[in-house]
């Protein structure tokens, strides 16, 4: 299981992991977009050599997969936990990925850029994820030469993330202000200084389980440093807002917020099927019942762990099994009440 | 319910568009829906193409006509055309080839035309040297500014040793 599932993580119980993303390219390739089979190959092997075959204490840690070596179930897997990207699969046949023992890092390549570097931590630690993520970036660079220009920084396929290059973000869970209908509000004000919050769940604006994941927009014209300070600042404001939303629901009406989270756990504990936007909608109260006291003798690194295993790749990865949608459902009753009881 | 359009086959596309605050229902056949320019279901919206859609609409010089035609990145042969369709450049040297046009939308999108993040280790002492310059002179301009001339001096001794070492690496 990644670290940053069940993992220890400071302010866990609002903020479930910290993430940083380097887009690099090779000098000499062509982006991923216009390579060829035979030329993507080649990027595999000069970018997983630079960590497999240097002489770094990363050599024993990594391991690389290539995406046509592995199934459909097993892609689908890595991309719940969120160590490959959706996109790096469509590409099966030009593209890999390079994962640590631990599951922090991830180096997938010949997504939409030659190197994507993914670190991921449990809780709120952005500058101890960075750290890493520059020192991997580091350790790359000394074996390949990288598309660098003087004035517009590390170059992109797409022009988003020209500059830095970097994406940083945090998975973090609102269900406060979601109840008191602030989400939109935070969205605006975020907006104006280069960040974005999203769903991290779900289509559009709409967030299933109350999972929202914050991040960068703008990659150029200021530091790594800055930009992850920044989010650092606007994850911080955030939580503040989320805590006394808590409070308020707490002052105004705990009996019925009571009601509300002992009910989901009621049906969690005892429902027979279960469709994902279900549970992730009911595990998001018992999640918030855990961190206002109401529910007690559950763990929240439980929950991390059941919020994820409940996805259908994982779920069926568990159950050793291919599932229809019904089944699945079955199932996922099944783990859920089997998770819940001890 | 039978389509808007062709009036002929069963209406299994519904559509609500909201335009200028006023709702409009649109119901089609499957046909006539991917036929209508109003809902291309073999362009998606995609963060890509709208992304180059600001392309021709940022910059402030007029559209060379056979710009789109003929401008070609000589190193992985993608065309303005394909870049615009894709939302992906192919290659470091486009950077170069579309920069006319790139330029504006680097601008749109991130407020910045000038990287100031970090620079490869390996690669990038030459870049860093000029950044020291260049950060230096501003310092510079500040304490004269300020009338702070002995430490105008100091500075513009150290920018000089600086450039010196920047001739010796070119």
């Amino acid at each position: 299981m990644p670290k940053w599932i069940d993992g220890e993580g400071p302010q866990n119980d609002i903020i479930i992991s910290s993430r940083i993303r380097l887009a690099r390219n090779l000098d000499e390739f062509p982006f991923p977009v216009a390579l060829t089979t035979e030329k993507s190959k080649e990027v595999i092997k000069r970018v997983s050599d630079t960590i497999l075959a240097g002489n770094t204490i990363l050599k024993d840690d990594f391991k690389l997969t290539q995406m046509n070596e592995i199934s459909n179930g097993d892609k689908q897997v890595l991309i719940e936990k969120h160590l490959i990207s959706p996109s790096l699969v469509e590409t099966s046949n030009k593209s890999g990925v390079m994962i640590n023992s631990d599951e922090s890092v991830s180096i997938m390549i010949n997504e939409e850029d030659h190197i994507r570097i993914q670190c991921l931590f449990p809780g709120f630690q952005l500058k101890e994820t960075w750290d890493l993520a520059n020192k991997i970036d580091d350790i790359i660079e000394e074996e390949v030469k990288y598309a660098f220009d003087e004035n517009v920084g590390y170059l992109t396929s797409c022009p988003t993330n020209v500059g830095t290059g970097i994406r940083a973000s945090v998975m973090i869970h609102l269900p406060a202000l979601t109840m008191i209908d602030y989400m939109n509000r935070i969205l605006q004000a975020v907006n104006q200084i280069g960040f974005t919050v999203r769903g991290l769940y779900g289509e559009g604006s709409e967030s299933e389980g109350n999972m929202f994941q914050i991040s960068n927009q703008v990659t150029l014209g200021r530091t790594e440093q800055e930009i992850v300070q920044t989010l650092i600042e606007v994850t911080k404001q955030i939580t503040n807002k989320e805590n006394d939303a808590r409070a308020t629901l707490v002052a105004n009406n705990k009996m019925k917020l009571e009601d509300r989270i002992c009910r989901s756990y009621g049906i969690l504990t005892n429902a027979r099927i279960m469709n994902s936007k279900e549970a992730l909608k009911l595990i998001s109260d018992v999640r918030l019942g855990i961190d206002l006291g109401i529910i007690k003798d559950i763990d929240v690194k439980a929950i991390n762990v059941l919020m994820v295993d409940i996805q259908s790749g994982i779920l069926q990865k568990i159950s050793e099994r291919n599932l229809n949608t019904n089944e699945r459902d079955i199932e996922r009753a099944n783990l859920i009440r089997e998770r819940l009881k001890s | 319910m039978l389509c808007e359009k062709c009036k002929q086959n069963k209406a299994t596309v519904h559509v609500t568009k909201i335009q200028n605050n006023s709702k409009m229902e649109v119901h089609l056949c499957e046909e006539c829906a991917r036929k209508s320019e109003d809902m291309s279901f073999e362009n998606p919206f995609t963060i890509n193409n709208f992304l180059t859609g600001l392309l021709d609409s940022v910059q402030s010089s007029p559209i060379k006509v056979d710009y789109i035609k003929t401008t070609t990145c000589s190193k992985c042969g993608m065309s303005y055309g394909k870049f615009k369709q894709l939302g992906r450049l192919g290659c470091s040297d486009c950077y170069k080839t579309f920069n006319e046009k790139l330029m504006p939308l680097i601008k749109n999108v991130h407020g910045s035309q000038q990287h100031t993040g970090k620079i490869p280790k390996k690669e990038g002492s030459v870049i860093r040297l000029k950044r020291d310059i260049m950060n230096m002179r501003k310092d510079l301009r500040r304490a004269i500014d300020k009338e702070e001339f002995e430490r105008a001096a100091q500075l513009r001794d150290k920018i000089k040793l600086l450039e010196k070492d920047l001739e010796i690496d070119n």
